[in-house]
């Protein structure tokens, strides 16, 4: 269908998309019907659990699984690594035991015994003179950027030293400031894990996944097998985050036990597993001193900040700061720090948290010190901003203060009233993302009795896909939901992309849309004659296909299908990730505006109302769009208050690794969210882009600002819990 | 596997008979004995309330439960929930106000807000978020959790008269 032109219908002509439609999947998830991979019972199948590292930094003396193996209904042990291997992390799985029940293969894991040889830890990754006298330091890029360029004969180093001090000395307002974000886990509601079943030289493998296009591969090499001999399989997934991109090792051992046994077999991570093991996002810490002029434009920054991800050091990319205000001058250099927590896996938006929570509380810093309005100083340099949309910024800052009352309510850093040691105040914050369609293929299929059924490798993780998915094939050939049927979530359908980056509502929209439209085409050519049309002067509208402009002459759709007879219109659309295309685009803003409460005599904070301001460019679905901006944001709040992976420095133990520790924002610890969709025909027309990222990433730095705000003083390091709240009142931060 | 016992007990308003170890929770038999799988497991230590099962009229977690003492107990477990093959109207309300994402924290929050509503039919906002506290959600915006359960309760109120 090379001649098809690709379009969206208007806002005018849309009938589904930018409808608020229920998701398709929530009778299912309401009734308890869905089945997760957790929920997977296959006859005859193993229960495996496994037995993590209590060290966090260890060689493997020795191994013994003789008494595991003899433990009543355990079936099979696997051993995962072998004597002498060097554990970096505690909870690093070392032995499976797969049992006829749970409590025998959790059992069977106090059974197997191992012997280690302890190691020196470091897990103080906010101390950079503690990690550079540890060896665990390693530099992690850095640029510099100066107006005035050094000549031929400079070196560029001391060019840059003396033109970033000459910035900052000449600048009529100057801030030093220290700004800090701890490491968080993904902590998914269902864990990673899978149930599979090995039989005839297949492997079918339900995955908890948000990639079941891409994760046959690492089953097949580990089982000697080809990829087309293995499905996944994924329809619902309780939470990924960005963690559940790769079959893992523990995946992979459970196929293996599967084939060495016969038998299906049952591997969920414990939740303490879950936390330790299947996913952190990088901690950073940043020392910054900014000038600005008189206006509160940032005309020179200079930075040095550092943080871990893991074992294998690295850390927020040097890449991102200063995050969205990039002044014209500016000195950035990480540092990574290797500890002994397990590595970091992409985490929503990827180093743009961090990097908004440890910058752009550096501009409010400067609001705060320049004694101005903080919607000011971020106004006045958004003629500086990374992605070059200062007036889309502008516009979105104004819809959210509208929201918010920022006129009626802002008072000046520390200058609000307190009302028996409770004192409010407010904070924003701006973010920006990419959100590319990914690649993806959606195979159509429109049969004689008018029915229409798509399928596509890829997946919804609560985010709408599936939903999306139906919207725009009913749009595209006037049908309604009902009409249509979304077949996703397994390998078997053709290939679509992981469901990372905000990338996977373009894909699917791509290929929908395209598959649809090519269809549709062929459909009208089959009927044009009897409507004495030629087939580009049809529209299918309302379960019918008539002549554009002329309703009478018209004919139902299934009727119009029934003149197929036994050969369905089968057709196979793809997109490409990076073509160029009228249907999806890159590239979204975002603001967040943060009004909180903070009792100076508790440290504790509350949040009293957040407003996210978001453009996401066309909006295929309304209600699911905004679900994930209602959850991005609670996040984000969860991260800006509770949540830490505490470590202890003494044993490098993961202390909170269990939901009663490890705190996650509550239903009592939210206040009132505000979600305004920013959609004008401008951002319309763009076509579609992803929003699973952004709002993801502005909500600590808002929380700080606000924070900050109500006491006049920042709290350098999220999160800003009581204690560490009352150490900055106390000058102790 | 020794010592297995027999339980009975009425689940969804039917008879049912199961073998279980001393050892085994309530929310094991549940899912792995029953198949009746809606029930989910997010800790199995009593902290996320995702496995959030009505227990002789009191909202229980399912994981804290040992499956020996459901031996005459009448249980209410998601699946048991909607009226006649369509929604109720908690979970109606949840659809409607897409209080739901990835889904796998909502049986709970249904269960106990079921708990809630035989409490308190008129609930204010404060005690739904003090009484839901209990219960995790990864990825939904709790707000919109909040109105459902105050349009679950208004709607109930109307269908009941």
């Amino acid at each position: 269908m090379a001649d098809t032109k690709y379009s969206w219908p208007t806002r005018e002509e849309a009938q589904i998309i930018g409808s608020r439609r229920n998701r398709l999947d929530g009778m299912e998830k309401s009734t308890g019907a869905a089945k997760y991979t957790y929920d997977v019972n296959l006859k005859d199948q193993l229960i495996a659990r496994a037995l993590g590292s209590p060290h966090a930094h260890c060689t493997i003396a020795s191994i013994d699984i003789k008494a595991a193996e003899q433990t009543p209904g355990v079936v099979h042990v696997e051993v995962l690594r072998k004597v002498g291997y060097e554990i970096k992390w505690q909870g690093d799985l070392i032995a499976v035991v797969a049992a006829e029940s749970e409590a025998a293969a959790a059992e069977g894991v106090t059974n197997v015994k191992i012997t280690y040889n302890e190691m020196d830890v470091f897990v103080q990754d906010a101390e950079l003179e503690l990690a550079r006298k540890a060896g665990r330091t390693a530099p992690a890029g850095g640029k510099s950027v100066t107006q005035v360029e050094p000549g031929d004969d400079d070196d560029e180093d001391e060019f840059v030293e003396a033109e970033i001090q000459r910035l900052y000395d000449a600048s009529p307002h100057k801030l030093e400031g220290y700004y800090g974000i701890d490491a968080i886990t993904h902590c998914c509601l269902e864990p990673h894990g899978s149930t599979v079943q090995w039989k005839d030289g297949k492997l079918l493998a339900y995955l908890s996944t948000q990639n079941v296009s891409g994760t046959d591969e690492a089953f097949a090499t580990d089982l000697d097998m080809t990829s087309d001999d293995v499905e996944v399989r994924c329809e619902y997934i309780g939470g990924g985050f960005g963690s559940k991109f790769a079959a893992d090792y523990w995946g992979v051992a459970a196929a293996r036990i599967s084939k060495e046994t016969g038998r299906p077999v049952k591997f969920m991570l414990s939740r303490d597993q879950e936390l330790k093991n299947a996913g952190n996002r990088p901690s950073g810490y940043l020392k910054v001193r900014i000038g600005a002029d008189n206006n509160g434009v940032v005309q020179v920054w200079d930075s040095q900040h550092w943080g871990t991800a893991g074992v294998r050091g690295g850390g927020i990319s040097q890449s991102v700061i200063p995050y969205v205000i990039q002044p014209p001058n500016y000195r950035r250099k990480a540092i990574g720090i290797k500890t002994n927590n397990g590595q970091a896996r992409a985490w929503r938006a990827p180093n743009h948290p961090q990097a908004c929570a440890m910058t752009q509380t550096a501009i409010d810093d400067l609001a705060r010190v320049m004694k101005k309005d903080a919607f000011d100083v971020f106004a006045a340099n958004l003629g500086n901003v990374a992605n070059g949309k200062g007036d889309v910024y502008l516009a979105e800052m104004k819809v959210a203060a509208e929201i918010i009352g920022w006129k009626d309510k802002y008072h000046l850093h520390g200058q609000g009233p307190s009302k028996g040691g409770v004192v409010e105040g407010m904070g924003l914050a701006l973010h920006m993302w990419g959100g590319t369609a990914n690649s993806s293929t959606c195979r159509l299929v429109i049969r004689s009795d008018g029915s229409v059924e798509s399928s596509c490798g890829t997946q919804d993780l609560g985010t709408g896909t599936r939903t999306v998915c139906a919207m725009v094939l009913a749009e595209t050939f006037g049908l309604d939901l009902d009409d249509v049927t979304v077949n996703i979530g397994s390998s078997k359908y053709p290939m679509s992309g992981a469901s990372g980056g905000s990338t996977t509502v373009g894909a699917v929209s791509e290929s929908h849309r395209r598959a649809a439209q090519d269809a549709l085409q062929i459909l009208f050519e089959k009927v044009a004659g009897q409507l004495s049309a030629k087939p580009e002067e049809l529209v299918a509208v309302n379960g019918a296909i008539h002549v554009a402009g002329d309703k009478k002459r018209m004919i139902s759709w299934k009727a119009a299908c029934s003149r197929l007879g036994v050969q369905s219109i089968e057709v196979s659309a793809s997109h490409k990730r990076g073509d160029a295309s009228p249907l999806s685009n890159s590239g979204v803003c975002g603001v967040q505006m943060a009004e909180v409460a903070v009792d100076t005599e508790t440290g504790v904070v509350k949040i009293k109302k957040f407003v996210a301001v978001q453009d996401q460019g066309l909006v295929i679905s309304p209600k699911t769009c905004e679900s994930q901006i209602y959850g991005a944001v609670i996040m984000g709040i969860a991260a800006a208050l509770y949540e830490q992976r505490i470590s202890d420095p003494a044993t490098g133990a993961f202390v909170n690794a269990e939901l009663s520790d490890y705190k996650l924002a509550r239903l009592g610890d939210v206040g009132e969210i505000i979600v305004e969709l920013y959609e004008p025909e401008s951002e319309r027309q763009r076509g579609v882009i992803g929003n699973g990222e952004p709002p993801a990433i502005s909500p600590v730095a808002a929380v700080s600002n606000a924070i900050c705000n109500a006491l006049g003083v920042r709290v350098p390091v999220a999160p800003y819990t009581p204690q560490r709240v009352l150490e900055a009142l106390q000058g102790r931060a | 596997m020794s010592n297995k016992r027999v339980v009975t007990a009425t689940i969804n308003e039917e008879t049912a008979e199961f073998l279980c170890e001393p050892r085994q929770t309530l929310l094991e038999v549940l899912r792995d004995s029953l198949n009746l799988t809606g029930t989910k497991e997010g800790c199995s230590n009593g902290n996320c309330g995702a496995c959030t099962v009505i227990m002789n009229g009191h909202a229980v977690v399912s994981c804290l439960v040992l499956g020996v003492e459901a031996e005459g107990a009448e249980i209410q477990t998601i699946e048991g929930v909607s009226c006649d093959g369509s929604l109720n109207e908690v979970q109606s309300a949840f659809l409607e106000g897409a209080a739901l994402q990835c889904g796998i924290c909502t049986p709970g929050f249904i269960m106990q807000t079921e708990a809630l509503l035989a409490e308190k039919s008129n609930p204010t906002e404060d005690d739904i978020r003090f009484y839901l506290a209990g219960n995790l959600c990864r990825c939904t915006g709790y707000d919109k959790i909040v109105r459902a359960v105050m349009a679950a309760a208004e709607q109930r109120q109307v269908t009941t008269g």
